[in-house]
């Protein structure tokens, strides 16, 4: 929403601060202000003049030289310009020597403009410059008098033909002015009009507030006599208000109505569009005009379309409605979508004589959901989708109608015909001055408070305690809102700063939060950077991890209005943003990149979804570089290790991920419980990702390593007595994993056993052929004595015993 | 005898001054006090002497001993002084070299800002929670004062699942889940990923991460949520930082505002940073709206609140001076190490 102050001021005359006073006191209470431009801004020493006398350059074909009159004195100062459009008699903006101008040759807006200088163009003086309407700030589309493509000629408009040689042309234009730029919040769809912010601009600085003082206009006749309305579809139309004018007498509208709209951003058209467009400003209120020749039997109908139906709208496009459009129709086709766009059949043309307009409230919802499925979206349709009050409609054709009269537009037929099926009943909110303060925290006096509700037009009933509130303010509801009222123009600035009382609370992170935080301290320590990725990704996804067509991952939550199909499945796999991610780096040539993210996954009960997903969050690790699966199997030992998961973990190589290389992977199994799994990156993954390097990827399921991590144990006794340590080197055949030899040394060490360690693996010439040597360390220690070497042997006896059982006997 | 004593202690004396290494000393110490040392060799001549002298020699060699010792003692201590003196010499090394790196890795500035503000917060006695993030519409919505139809719906450009589930677009919905726990007082944050239907740019992402926060309690003011947040603010940028609340509306507060907090660039001034304003928006907030308390059975005559929440994507662009929210998500080691 974009207002000029000048606007603001017609209605708060007595208004007096700079643009920032007014920016950041609005601000403050609440009617949001953006920005504002200077419309001025750059503009310096601009004066009108007038050509006296053109003569030809001497040098140049293309340039001549003016003697310009910048004064009534007569003043005359030589010009050189090129521009096609002057001549002689001209009344014509000059910038003079040492002034400025707001936009620089290519048409670029220049903060604080561009100084003009007075110089010599192929030999001959110049003290100044001629201006066209884009150096002057603006443009042939808020200027439609302007020519396109030269000097702005005053002699155009008779508004100003008239004026005084020597006069400010930037207030001649208007330009002389600020454009403020609002945000405003869907409940206050009163101040997405002029009249609105005015009234919170008054009370913000606690002036009088001036509104149009609008007439019922018109002649004698009756605009029954012209038309009636049956509104059949009431639900969705509570109020809709039809005036007639005749005799159209279309011209351009006023300068000053032109400099208003122009502000707005709203081109200036005729006098009865313009008329139209300024009420919609002015009261926020939306109106239409049909040419009433069109309208077949005098009669609107106003009911729901039928299913199918087609309508050409006004912009000449062909569309089909459904039976829950609203649309306007005569007595035999629909000639416009309610609050949405005219029809093409019933538009004002040049030629129209008679006009109907209209001025209606829709049901909101319905015109937003209408636009939505029509693919539509207008000014009117965004006004309407606020949800406008019934109230507003009247004054504004009112309005609308008193400015036809005043612009000579045309004749105003007496009366209305006013459809009104549910008038809104004022609504009545009780205030109670301590509960209100009880919520600020504040000590208001119940003077003060009502002085603040009475500056925006609430009624105030002292003896009930109750306020009355007007229809157009839709948000006032409850005590709650009064206390926004009491707020805002008390100022949220002057409302005490406490911190809470009451009840202490223990607060802090939850169980899962602090596993959380530990994982991601390990996962740090041992050189992984935190990433972060989309928790949706493409279906395709799936195909690029080699996913058999019937994984049950594959079965992942679909949004039905995603932003793209690479956006348009809930992730049911952790990796696909890492690899990504590391792909990014690789192509960057960004060296030993280790990555981790900590995450959700969402896994679905049922599809389509009945009830919430399963939402895991994960760890996912992954990099390259210098670096092996032991490496990533020692960064999941160690995020074990922290999290107090000490028991034996098993690697277990019986259940494969497709992603990941079918010799080089494991599920990380502890206590029977999958927690994750662990591998390398299969070649063909790698290269869907573009990766070429050995990748190594971990993922550990939050949720089954929080159940069991154990942070409530008891400190060990440092042992009193001496340990004995045995070093043997097995033989076996290549095929008999380690794990199975340390399950031997873990069952058969028994009590004595304190710790094992793999300390060399060997595969080799001086081996027989598919055999491979692991070398372990064992310590034994008795808790309660010196060991003697004979309990020692005996347990390595039977450690060796088992191992020869899985076929690794000692090494000779 | 005394004189023969005498002549060993000064020939003893001579030649541990002059001996220019440890190992002579031992040589030394042999020559004059080993077993067949010359001191032992008089010890051992005491048979030719009277018995009533024997008290007298044994002092008497026994003193040579000592003084003996006394000087090896020394002269081995010198030694062993400048031996060490020259091994340190020798030690000295370029300490500036390279220090040894471990691989080093890091948070993402989102969980470090993240982190920043769950300290703040627990420090005033708030619990961090959870919720979901593919959550009900009810919970997401309609619980939060946004009936079906509302125009804040459609603002927020949700993704739907289905009619009735969808991508959570704010943390606003644990506040929901909290309530109906029914054990007041509540003071809490939520932190947590939202969606929202918007296409990727320098300062949009469909996916980034808020904190919400909410506090129920018999007597909780807008005032106790000013110096809240005003607290907040200060120990997250820094105790000079001024707080600033405008007039806002958000369907589950009333009153509602948005905090800003003074440029940490130019101190209010206005600058490029601030876009000359000298505030920069930080935060919505305001009391919970007497619906969302019914709604949960929570008695809005009894119990007031309020609630917040934050964006963390700003906080932490805001704290970097982060100029493109993209940077974020590529992951790329050489953004992600500098924090």
């Amino acid at each position: 929403m974009n207002t000029p102050l000048s606007w603001i001021k017609a209605y708060v005359p007595d208004l007096d601060c700079t643009a920032k006073e007014y920016m950041d006191a609005l601000t403050l209470t609440g009617t949001k202000v953006e920005g504002y431009e200077k419309l001025d801004d750059g503009l310096e020493k601009i004066v009108v003049g007038k050509i006296v006398k053109i003569d030809r350059h001497p040098d140049a074909d293309k340039l001549v030289v003016c003697q310009v009159q910048v004064d009534e004195e007569g003043t005359v100062i030589q010009i050189v310009t090129g521009a096609p459009n002057v001549f002689e008699g001209a009344i014509i903006p000059v910038v003079l020597d040492g002034g400025r101008v707001a936009k620089d040759h290519s048409g670029n807006r220049i903060p604080g403009g561009v100084k003009i200088k007075k110089g010599k163009l192929r030999g001959v003086e110049s003290f100044g410059m001629m201006c066209s309407i884009e150096e002057l700030g603006s443009s042939t589309d808020m200027y439609p008098d302007a020519c396109a493509d030269g000097i702005y000629i005053f002699n155009d408009n008779p508004e100003y033909g008239k004026t005084k040689l020597g006069s400010d042309v930037p207030t001649l234009l208007g330009l002389r002015d600020v454009n403020f730029e609002y945000e405003v919040t869907s409940n206050r769809v009163d101040c997405f009009s002029v009249t609105g912010i005015a009234r919170e601009a008054a009370a913000t600085f606690r002036k009088p507030f001036c509104p149009p003082q609008v007439k019922m206009v018109g002649n004698d006749e009756k605009a029954e006599d012209y038309v009636s309305v049956e509104v059949v579809d009431k639900d969705l139309c509570p109020r809709y208000v039809a005036r007639v004018v005749k005799n159209i007498r279309l011209a351009p509208s006023p300068e000053w109505m032109q400099r208003r709209l122009a502000a707005c951003g709203i081109r200036p058209i005729n006098n009865i569009v313009d008329i139209t467009n300024y009420v919609m400003e002015e009261y926020g209120q939306p109106m239409h005009a049909f040419d009433l020749d069109t309208i077949a039997g005098n009669k609107i109908i106003v009911r729901r379309a039928e299913a199918g139906e087609k309508f050409t709208t006004l912009d000449g496009q062909e569309r089909v409605m459904d039976e829950n459009v609203l649309m306007i129709c005569d007595a035999e086709k629909p000639v416009g979508i309610a609050g949405i766009m005219g029809g093409e059949n019933s538009k004002i043309t040049d030629d129209v004589k008679t006009m109907l307009f209209e001025a209606a409230c829709f049901d909101g919802t319905n015109i937003r959901l209408s636009g939505k499925r029509l693919g539509m979206r207008t000014d009117a349709q965004a006004k309407f989708e606020k949800g406008l009050d019934p109230e507003n409609a009247m004054e504004a054709i009112n309005r609308a109608c008193q400015l036809i009269e005043e612009l000579d537009a045309g004749d105003v037929v007496g009366g209305c015909v006013d459809v009104y099926s549910s008038k809104p009943e004022p609504k009545v909110v009780p205030y109670d001055v301590n509960r209100i303060n009880r919520l600020l925290g504040t000590d208001i006096s119940e003077d003060e408070m009502v002085s603040y509700f009475e500056m925006v037009d609430l009624v105030v009933d002292r003896d009930k305690k109750e306020v009355t509130v007007p229809t157009w303010r839709q948000d006032v509801l409850l005590m709650a809102d009064l206390a926004e009222e009491v707020a805002r123009f008390y100022g949220y600035d002057k409302i005490p700063t406490t911190l809470p009382t009451g009840e202490a609370t223990t607060g802090g992170l939850s169980y899962k939060l602090t596993i959380e935080a530990n994982v991601r301290n390990t996962a740090e320590y041992l050189g992984f950077s935190e990433a972060s990725t989309y928790s949706f990704e493409s279906p395709k996804v799936f195909d690029k991890l080699l996913v058999a067509e019937d994984d049950s991952v594959r079965n992942a939550i679909t949004i039905s209005n995603p932003l793209g199909e690479d956006y348009s499945i809930m992730r049911t796999l952790p990796i696909n943003g890492l690899l990504t991610s590391l792909a990014t780096n690789y192509n960057r040539r960004n060296k030993d990149v280790r990555l981790y993210e900590m995450a959700n996954i969402y896994i679905p009960k049922e599809l389509p979804l009945t009830e919430l997903p399963d939402e895991r969050m994960q760890i996912v690790l992954g990099m390259y570089g210098k670096c092996d699966f032991y490496d990533m199997k020692g960064v999941v030992e160690t995020i074990l290790y922290k999290t107090r998961l000490r028991n034996k973990t098993v690697y277990s190589t019986e259940n494969k991920k497709s992603f990941l290389h079918p010799g080089r992977q494991a599920e990380v199994i502890y206590d029977g419980v999958v927690l994750g799994y662990i591998g390398e990156v299969h070649p063909e993954v790698l290269d869907n990702y573009g990766i070429k390097e050995k990748t190594y990827l971990a993922v550990l399921d939050i949720k089954n390593v929080m159940e069991h991590a154990v942070f409530d144990f008891k400190y060990k006794g440092i042992p009193k007595y001496p340990a004995v340590t045995r070093d043997i080197s097995l033989v076996m055949d290549k095929e008999v994993p380690a794990g199975s030899v340390e399950e031997v040394i873990a069952k058969k060490g028994g009590k004595l056993l304190e710790k094992y360690e793999l300390f060399d693996v060997y595969e080799g010439d001086r081996l027989e052929a598919g055999k491979k040597s692991l070398a372990y360390s064992i310590r034994f220690r008795d808790a309660e004595k010196t060991l003697e070497d004979g309990e020692v042997n005996l347990v390595m006896d039977k450690i060796l015993a088992g191992l020869k059982e899985i076929g690794a006997e000692l090494r000779s | 005898m005394k004189d023969k004593l005498a002549k060993i202690v000064e020939d003893a004396l001579a030649r541990i001054e002059s001996s220019e290494q440890l190992d002579t000393l031992n040589d030394i110490r042999v020559f004059y006090l080993g077993k067949k040392g010359e001191l032992t060799s008089v010890l051992k001549s005491m048979k030719d002497v009277l018995p009533e002298d024997r008290p007298k020699v044994g002092q008497m060699v026994n003193d040579a001993r000592s003084i003996i010792e006394e000087k090896l003692e020394e002269k081995k201590t010198a030694f062993e002084k400048k031996l060490r003196e020259e091994k340190i010499k020798s030690e000295t090394i370029d300490v500036t070299l390279p220090g040894k790196l471990p691989q080093m890795g890091h948070r993402h500035p989102n969980t470090i800002a993240l982190e920043d503000l769950e300290r703040i917060f627990i420090g005033m006695g708030y619990a961090v929670v959870e919720g979901p993030e593919v959550e009900y519409d009810y919970y997401n919505f309609e619980a939060l004062n946004i009936p079906a139809n509302h125009p804040a719906k459609d603002e927020q450009d949700t993704f739907y699942i289905s009619n009735d589930i969808l991508l959570r677009t704010q943390t606003s919905s644990v506040q929901v889940h909290v309530m109906d726990k029914k054990e007041l007082p509540i003071r809490m944050i939520a932190p947590g990923r939202v969606f929202r239907a918007d296409e990727v740019d320098a300062t949009h992402s469909p996916s980034f991460n808020q904190v919400e926060g909410l506090v129920i309690d018999k007597n909780i003011t807008f005032a106790d949520l000013k110096g809240t947040l005003a607290e907040f603010a200060k120990k997250m940028f820094g105790e000079d930082t001024q707080v600033r609340f405008r007039p806002h509306h958000f369907p589950f507060t009333e009153p509602s505002a948005e905090v800003d907090v003074s440029c940490f660039k130019c101190g209010g001034k206005g600058c490029r940073f601030c876009k000359g304003e000298g505030w920069i928006e930080i935060l919505g907030c305001g009391m919970v709206h007497p619906h969302v308390l019914e709604m949960r059975g929570i008695d809005p005559d009894e119990y007031q609140g309020f609630a917040f929440g934050i964006g963390l994507e700003r906080i932490a662009l805001l704290k970097y001076e982060i100029d493109d929210m993209r940077l974020l998500y590529e992951n790329d080691i050489r953004f992600l190490e500098q924090f």
